[in-house]
């Protein structure tokens, strides 16, 4: 035996009583993992019990979503029924890799609520089941008062679907992390695309609902930021023509609305998806669409395969036999920060974790070339998006020469001095 | 002005003498020969280290990654990642020699200092693939980390280790039973292992952590994790990805991947003594056997910078194939 080999293993069995996991959790590692190896084919066997692993400490992470209304005869892109359910799995799968050779096991705990259910007895629930860690995939709302309920029990939360900027200003708390994007982040993204190409008259069309609204004021916050012009703003008053099943879908005077408008670009605010998608090469002008349809900004992208995320599109691929959403994506991103900080903090105090999370030292691989990390002042995940057509990546957000003194990410959304958050 | 040189080590000769016939078919490197991956381009090019041209560029498998050499000089290693094979290369005439049985997506490998048996991280697999080079046979599977991309091999060939990028470990195996015997945390997405030629030390650079971690590999200890910072370029853009180390141990490079520099570092005391401007996403380091040079491979600008180790200058860059990745000097 080679004097190395001889450190290493007197090592390692230090290393084991030190809280160090080897050799038999490698082994739980080939089950957990459902490796099956060929029988010609050297595996691990158990170490002598000697140098046996301390007991796994389990880590039980809660999901809260609500049930996904069944989609119409045929939609093409519709939502599917474990939307953020799964991106959250495959996360767990991944920080279980990393747990075998820690001795952390994670679980996945999901409550998705029918309609009518109340959210705050059901996050109660599940932290009286032990699940102090929580992704919150709810709108604004119920994520409010979700993160109120448990707050007192010491639980944290994880908002991977609500884009509202209140929920980073007024509306902030210090038991919630927002992983999901702010519509203001997602505004700056789209606004500095542009403005890289300088197509900086904007004709903004809106949707009737209020997230529409909302994401219509965040786009001309954007504008004013970013030095674009919204030339015209027009409601969109024809219904869900995009949705409309029907033998004759064309209305003429949805196609004569955009008629006299000198803009470079069309931008639709329709979060619900009701229009956007009918409005390109309908109108009269030949005109590019952006905003929440044609070029879209997003934390996730089907056809993203740089940084070697086509691994994670794969593992997502091969486990749902569907492509990865952003609301997967922030899902798998929320369990993935919760495995990092238990990995970090070596244990599973939600403050612990809170307390890392929210600190210079965290940072994770996130597939998006940068590492991303939490800003201190609204606890939102600073992280490039990706601007996007259906089919392809175009851009990746912030764009070259936005300059910002602590980081580039920070040119996306709500900037420290700007910020309405105080933190309590 | 062919080169052959002595083998290393009786189980080397017995390797070849056990071989295949197309491993005698093959010529040995020419002296002073860079070969460097083209990930985009499918291909690999030579170069000349003398005269600093490309002297033959030629078709290879899809996706070329890692790139390594047997130590005879007699083939060069390829990671054919989207065709899911390691090709082995006549360093001569370029020509594919033989196909191996890589597992899924090999990106990088590693061979026993004895030039048997090779050792790949199948990254969309979870496991390191111990492979015979001369049967082509897979000896074992070894279940690691998500992810598994650096590898290396201590110098007396006992340890193994492969950095997974998801779960950012260092795990060390043991090269008899393949047992993992120790798994080191280190910093976010670590990309490359490289030991130090006397085996006291081991880097590990963690591509979005932003750091190199040095591992004493006795203690299983992170003796220091060497961080970077250059004016003008963001924090997020230092990605450290390959690292060479001189054989005395005293100097490290490490490839800083889109902030386009290459650090060097003092290796005893870890301090950071020079940044060295390259091309774009500077990616993988080789040195010449004489390790008066190295060669850098420059993604995102396509071309290789040639860098004057005593002088710590870059003396010139040469135009490659469609993103290069790897690269490897002969003779080893």
């Amino acid at each position: 035996m080679s004097s190395l080999r001889a450190q290493l293993l007197a090592a390692t069995t230090a290393a084991a009583r030190a809280g160090m996991t080897v050799g038999r959790l490698a082994v739980a590692g080939l089950a957990l993992a459902g490796i099956a190896l060929p029988a010609q084919t050297a595996q691990a066997q158990p170490s002598n019990p000697a140098t046996a692993a301390p007991a796994v400490l389990e880590v039980p992470i809660g999901l809260l979503t609500r049930e996904v209304p069944p989609p119409p005869l045929y939609d093409l892109a519709a939502v599917p029924e474990d939307d953020a359910v799964a991106g959250a799995a495959l996360a767990i799968k991944d920080n279980n890799s990393t747990g075998t050779f820690t001795g952390q096991h994670f679980t996945l705990n999901t409550t998705s609520l029918a309609e009518g259910d109340d959210p705050v007895a059901a996050a109660k629930a599940l932290v009286q089941g032990g699940n102090r860690l929580l992704i919150v995939n709810l709108p604004a709302d119920e994520l409010l008062a979700v993160a109120d309920a448990v707050k007192p029990v010491g639980a944290i939360v994880f908002n991977v679907g609500a884009l509202d900027d209140g929920l980073r200003a007024e509306q902030c708390r210090a038991d919630v992390f927002h992983v999901a994007p702010s519509r203001a982040m997602l505004a700056d993204a789209l606004t500095q695309f542009l403005a890289s190409k300088r197509w900086n008259r904007l004709f903004l069309v809106v949707g009737p609902n209020a997230g529409d609204k909302a994401y219509a004021e965040a786009v001309k916050r954007s504008a004013r930021k970013f030095g674009l012009k919204v030339v015209a703003e027009k409601p969109w008053t024809f219904g869900p023509l995009a949705r409309e099943r029907s033998d004759s879908i064309t209305k003429s005077d949805a196609l004569v609305f955009t008629r006299g408008v000198d803009a470079d670009v069309l931008v639709v605010a329709d979060e619900a998806g009701d229009f956007g998608n009918y409005i390109p090469y309908r109108t009269a002008e030949p005109r590019l669409v952006v905003g929440t349809q044609g070029l879209t900004a997003s934390t996730w992208h089907q056809a993203q395969d740089a940084w070697g995320s086509a691994q994670l599109q794969n593992r997502f691929l091969r486990g749902t036999n569907r492509t990865m959403r952003p609301t997967d994506y922030q899902a798998w991103l929320a369990v993935r920060m919760v495995g990092e900080a238990a990995t970090r903090t070596k244990g599973d105090d939600p403050a612990a974790m809170a307390a890392y999370l929210r600190s210079p030292d965290f940072s994770i691989a996130a597939f998006k070339g940068v590492p991303l990390s939490v800003r201190p002042w609204d606890q939102q995940v600073r992280q490039p998006l990706l601007i996007a057509q259906p089919m392809g990546v175009v851009s990746v957000a912030p764009e070259d020469g936005f300059l910002h003194q602590r980081t580039p990410l920070d040119t996306l959304g709500f900037d420290e001095p700007e910020s309405k958050c105080h933190l309590n | 002005m062919t080169a052959f040189r002595p083998l290393p080590s009786p189980r080397a000769l017995c390797a070849v003498l056990t071989g295949s016939l197309a491993l005698f078919a093959a010529g040995a490197a020419e002296a002073g020969m860079a070969y460097v991956s083209n990930e985009r381009g499918n291909s690999i090019t030579a170069i000349d280290t003398d005269t600093l041209a490309v002297t033959k560029t030629a078709k290879v498998g899809r996706r070329p990654r890692g790139i390594i050499m047997s130590p005879d000089g007699k083939a060069i290693y390829l990671c054919a990642s989207d065709d899911h094979s390691v090709q082995v290369i006549d360093p001569v005439s370029l020509k594919v020699l033989r196909k191996l049985k890589s597992g899924p997506d090999p990106e990088l490998f590693a061979l026993h200092p004895s030039g048997n048996p090779l050792y790949i991280a199948n990254e969309d697999d979870n496991q390191v693939t111990v492979l015979d080079v001369e049967k082509n046979k897979v000896i074992a599977q070894v279940p690691v980390g998500t992810e598994p991309e650096g590898m290396a091999v201590s110098p007396d060939g006992k340890i193994l280790v492969a950095t997974s990028e998801t779960t950012n470990m260092a795990h060390f195996i043991d090269t008899e039973s393949f047992k993992i015997v120790a798994n080191v945390l280190v910093d976010a997405r670590p990309r490359f292992a490289e030991f130090t030629r006397d085996g006291k030390k081991l880097f590990v650079s963690a591509e979005v952590g932003g750091s190199v971690s040095v591992i004493d590999p006795a203690t299983l200890q992170i003796i220091k994790k060497i961080t970077f910072k250059i004016p003008g370029i963001s924090k997020e853009t230092i990605q450290p990805v390959g690292v060479r180390v001189t054989s005395d141990g005293k100097t490290a490079f490490v490839a800083l991947g889109p902030a386009n520099h290459v650090a060097v570092v003092n290796a005893e005391t870890f301090e950071v003594v020079d940044y060295l401007l390259v091309g774009q996403r500077v990616w993988q380091l080789a040195f010449s056997p004489d390790e008066k040079q190295l060669f850098t491979t420059n993604g995102n600008s396509n071309d290789v910078s040639v860098i004057d180790v005593p002088n710590r200058k870059v003396v010139k860059s040469i135009k490659v194939g469609g993103a290069p990745w790897g690269v490897v000097v002969a003779p080893q």
